[in-house]
């Protein structure tokens, strides 16, 4: 049986590829890294929420047990209680890592585009609106029932 | 239609303008995949163009190596340097060994930083595969190796003689990487 | 023998499949009723080829066949049966292979029901249909062929993910994908409508059930995806922006504009250029998705490892279908000529505000994910774009949206009245403030949480006042039952969905105020979190079908009587030796209690407990969105979206 294709063989390559990859599991982390102080342990977990855990992907570094993410973890924890601001603590590890640490990129000259999009989308679309009430608004604004008889003299046209 | 006017008509090939764009975008992409020179999961160094940060580790026991410090990375240099994190746990950096040996006998400083390691199990290491570090610091805690921006070891470092971070190397120095992209920086920063 | 079948089912599917291509197209440009009436059955055959091929590799799954490549890479005969099934679909080939599935089963959808479409508007949708089916046949067939053999077998496969072996992951991508291919329906009709030259009311109403159904589908895929997130990856976190899950919102905004702008085309006759664009637009992402998940040109945490040769591929699939859909949208839509103007203050003014606010949104999700690829090609920076970017460039955008979704819901056609609509709101608007305060008494300080409930409560109050409104409960209360009896279904499903968004919008808002502890416990100790006591009783061992675990008894009280008892476990695969966590939830739909069973040291556990206020309503909410939907899809007249069109329409 199987003689038809039965030679293939699985490369570990190509087996490899087949495999899902999926983020860094059960990861629980250690009571002892937090901060006692509430106020200061949430303050430094939303700082660890806007830094990138460098060898996952897209995770922050609060959600990630990589040995790095639980060492920036520590550190930001540390900042923080040696009563470092938020934006202090951000730029110790920016100055270290690097733009790509930032989950919320910098606004800059490689990032103007991405955080102008809401504006340039918003601003296209009431261009483009206006663009199309102005023309329309030059035609004779047809009621209900003249609509109608003009859609279907299109019609018409299109048919034939 | 003549009462569309050319005012819109451009509006209707924007779309097709965008995902064509898009389109040569993922091909460079994808033509980068296969060149190296795209790589979803590289991520590069903040410290291209500086100094070292500053730090001061402590050197191995028993390994008869001085530790290292900032201070050694700082210019005038008689030659480029190469930092270089690694341990003993670590797989890749067996496979990296050979090649720093090489530089060593060709004379190109390799100083070592050890990182996250037990002070044994290092010494075994490079008393089994030979020393190739004219200083290795320790760095059990893994600060330094934050302060330089390492993500995993290894990683690699070329510092120039002015003591500026010319390159970083994330991963094993294989012969081919040694060949192809470290020796003729090497040469550029002699 | 069972794989060369499968296999050769496949190429029989891409043969017909090139027919069905041509031949019903060519029969509607040359009015050939003959060629156009070949579309139906060439329509059925290739499901039932395409449906032979994946019966040939579930059975390949089942009977765990190890002489075929995909079976030992992605599956184990320990695995529990309902895992070897979804492990058909778990992996790159099987997926594709059921995305393919799924299309055919769609054409063949249109073929039986769209009896009432015109002939050749039917062949040409079927045609277009036949050209996607093909492009996808001959992809799995040339660079990801699920039947390929290993000779000699294999002892044994390699497993499946673990993670992947799961109920919810299991209908996750059937889900998906049927909404992804729901948007292929959509742009078959968008393409035979330029094609034809013509899209009137009735093409709305053609359009509107396929986009409705897909939108439904998508909305339960991308929550069950959400929810999967929630209690599988144990950090309580539901939605990561992950460009991955970015791939699936995006066609589910293009999905619900387009939704709600062929409600314009089918009523008012006006906005059609647009709606056949969004139709475009939504399969565009579909694909687009599709390209970034297996092409390798993306770090996510849910991409397929890939290969490249395959990315060239789809890259080439995305630009003939995209690309080309656009350059006949540029040559052809002049043609359909812009009918109707309207005054913004009215339901079609209001649904423009709402497409151009979800297109808004769209572009800077579609910015955001894309921008760091494009970043790296073009200056060579690497920048990452995470939550926090999404998170701020959209609020400004959805806030608008959610203000004016119930106001834009009870405007009339034509020409509204502001002031008349605001004053039937404006117990809503009250109600919505009323809590809005109540949420600032009790959670105190933070601002968006505040914000989103009271918005959330605006939508919910919003579409109850919507209802209350048409069945004239305040004026007429006598007869408010039977007029709500009488109200078409259409009216209740998009007053659901859109109180269902509010909904989870109250979820996503408690999620805001949600607290946690991380604590390591001995045996019988107790720690105290959000008025509850959480007493760990113990950890001991347990066996499953395919791996051990440990699993901790943690008690939770309040005020000393015993609210649940939670069992998280951290599993270990005997297969490949990955643990996961699964973590234990309780909740009593307005909260959730959620703990995570961390390492063990000597005889304590570490564990991280979560209280997370309102968290189910969030998935109940897109439940609720998706049955909201099915409910407008059930009305009589979508379904009568069936009766013959007007003459005009039906070829000469």
């Amino acid at each position: 049986m199987g003689g038809v294709s039965g030679r293939a063989n699985p490369s570990p390559v190509l087996l490899l590829l087949l495999v899902l990859t999926f983020p860094a599991l059960a990861a629980v982390g250690r009571p002892e890294d937090r901060l006692a102080d509430p106020v200061l342990e949430s303050r430094a977990e939303t700082i660890g929420r806007e830094l990138r855990c460098m060898v996952c992907q897209n995770q922050s570094i609060e959600d990630s047990d990589a040995d790095l993410a639980r060492d920036l973890r520590r550190l930001v924890r540390e900042r923080v209680a040696a009563g470092d601001s938020d934006a202090a603590v951000v730029d110790f590890i920016h100055d270290r890592y690097g733009d790509y640490v930032l989950l919320k990129p910098p606004f800059n000259a490689v990032t103007a585009l991405l955080w102008a999009m809401p504006i340039i989308a918003l601003g296209g679309g009431l261009i483009a609106i206006f663009a199309r009430r102005r023309r329309s608004a030059a035609e004779p604004a047809p009621l209900t029932e003249a609509e109608r008889r003009r859609l279907a003299e299109l019609e018409r046209d299109g048919a034939a | 239609m003549s009462e569309t006017g050319k005012s819109r008509r451009w509006m209707l090939y924007a779309p097709l303008g965008l995902a064509a764009a898009a389109g040569a975008g993922f091909w460079v992409m994808l033509r980068g995949l296969q060149t190296g020179s795209y790589n979803p999961t590289g991520v590069p160094s903040a410290l291209i163009g500086r100094t070292a940060p500053d730090f001061s580790l402590p050197p191995l026991d028993g390994a008869d190596r001085p530790g290292l410090s900032a201070a050694d990375l700082r210019g005038p240099l008689p030659g480029p340097v190469l930092v270089n994190f690694w341990a003993s746990w670590c797989v890749p950096c067996v496979a990296e060994h050979p090649q720093l040996m090489r530089l060593s006998r060709d004379g190109v400083p390799v100083l070592g930083i050890n990182y996250k390691d037990k002070t044994a199990d290092a010494l075994a290491f490079i008393r089994r595969r030979g020393d190739p570090f004219t200083r290795l610091g320790v760095d059990e805690p893994g600060r330094v190796a934050i302060d330089w921006g390492v993500y995993g070891v290894p990683e690699s470092y070329l510092i120039d003689r002015q003591g500026i971070i010319r390159w970083r190397y994330a991963g094993p120095i294989l012969a081919e990487t040694l060949e192809n992209e470290l020796r003729p920086l090497l040469r550029r920063y002699a | 023998m069972i794989p060369e079948l499968g296999h050769f089912a496949l190429a029989l599917a891409c043969v017909l499949a090139i027919a069905q291509s041509v031949l019903p197209v060519v029969g509607a440009a040359r009015r050939d009723a003959r060629l156009m009436g070949t579309a139906v059955p060439f329509a059925l055959g290739q499901l039932v080829a395409v449906g032979a091929a994946f019966l040939c590799l579930v059975w390949a799954y089942v009977v765990n066949d190890t002489t075929v490549v995909n079976v030992v890479a992605n599956s184990h005969s320990a695995k529990p049966l309902i895992y070897k099934i979804s492990g058909t679909w778990g992996n790159h080939e099987g997926s594709m292979l059921l995305w393919v599935l799924i299309l055919s089963f769609c054409g063949a959808a249109v073929a039986l029901f769209g009896r009432a479409l015109p002939t050749a508007l039917k062949a040409r949708v079927i045609g277009v249909l036949g050209w996607i089916a093909v492009g996808f046949l001959l992809f799995i067939l040339f660079t990801s062929n699920p039947f390929t053999r290993v000779w000699p077998p294999v002892p044994d496969g390699r497993g499946l993910n673990p993670v992947l072996q799961d109920p919810g992951l299991a209908m996750h991508p059937p889900t998906l994908y049927f909404g992804y291919v729901g948007y292929a329906v959509t742009f078959a009709f968008a393409i035979a409508a330029l094609l034809e030259g013509r899209v009137d009311a009735a093409w709305g109403r053609w359009v509107r059930p396929w986009a409705l159904g897909a939108w439904c589908f998508l909305s339960v895929g991308i929550t069950m995806g959400s929810w999967w997130a929630y209690y599988e990856l144990g950090w309580g976190g539901y939605w990561f922006w992950d460009p991955v899950e970015n791939a699936s919102l995006l066609p589910w905004l293009a999905g619900t504009a387009l939704l709600h702008s062929a409600i314009v085309v089918e009523k008012r006759d006006t906005l059609k250029v647009w709606s056949v664009l969004l139709a475009i637009l939504a399969f565009a992402m579909s694909l687009l998705g599709t390209f970034l998940v297996r092409s390798g040109v993306l770090n996510s945490v849910h991409a397929f490892a890939n290969d490249p040769a395959r990315g060239v591929f789809i890259l080439a699939l995305l630009m003939v279908y995209v690309a080309g859909a656009f350059a006949l949208f540029a040559w052809r839509a002049p043609r359909l000529a812009p009918t109707g103007i309207f005054a913004p203050i009215s339901r079609e003014g209001a649904l423009v505000l709402n497409n151009l606010l979800i297109c808004s949104i769209a572009a800077v999700v579609l910015a955001g994910t894309l921008w760091p690829m494009f970043a790296d090609i073009l200056t060579g920076a690497r920048i990452s774009v995470g939550p926090p970017f999404f998170n701020s460039a959209t609020a400004p955008l959805a806030i608008p949206l959610v203000i004016a979704m119930p106001i834009g819901a009870m405007m009339p056609w034509k020409r509204a009245d502001l002031w008349a609509v605001l004053q039937r709101l404006w117990w809503a608007a009250v109600a919505a403030l009323a809590i809005g305060f109540v949420t600032l008494a009790v959670a105190g300080y933070p601002v968006w949480p505040v914000l989103g409930m009271t918005l959330a409560a605006w939508l919910i109050f919003g579409a109850a006042a919507d209802i209350a409104d048409r069945i004239a409960l305040f004026r007429r209360p006598g007869q408010a039952f039977r007029r709500a009896l009488a109200l078409p279904r259409a009216a209740w499903g998009a007053a659901i969905a859109h109180g269902a968004i509010g909904i989870s919008l109250a979820g996503i808002s408690g999620m805001g105020v949600a607290t946690d502890t991380l604590v390591q416990l001995q045996a019988g100790q107790s720690t105290r979190l959000a008025g509850y006591e959480w007493r760990m009783d113990g950890v001991s061992d347990v066996t499953g079908p395919n791996y051990r675990a440990r699993r901790a008894t943690v008690t939770v009280l309040k005020d000393g009587s015993v609210v649940t008892v939670l069992t998280p476990e951290r599993r270990t695969f005997i297969v490949d030796g990955q643990t996961t966590a699964e973590a234990a939830i309780h909740t009593n739909a307005l909260r959730d209690l959620y703990a995570v069973l961390g390492e063990e040291r000597g005889t304590a556990a570490v564990l991280r407990l979560h209280h997370n206020p309102f968290a189910p309503w969030i998935w109940f909410g897109g439940l609720a969105m998706a049955f909201g939907g099915m409910l407008s899809l059930s009305d009589r007249r979508m379904r009568v979206a069936a009766p013959a069109p007007k003459g005009a329409t039906v070829p000469a």
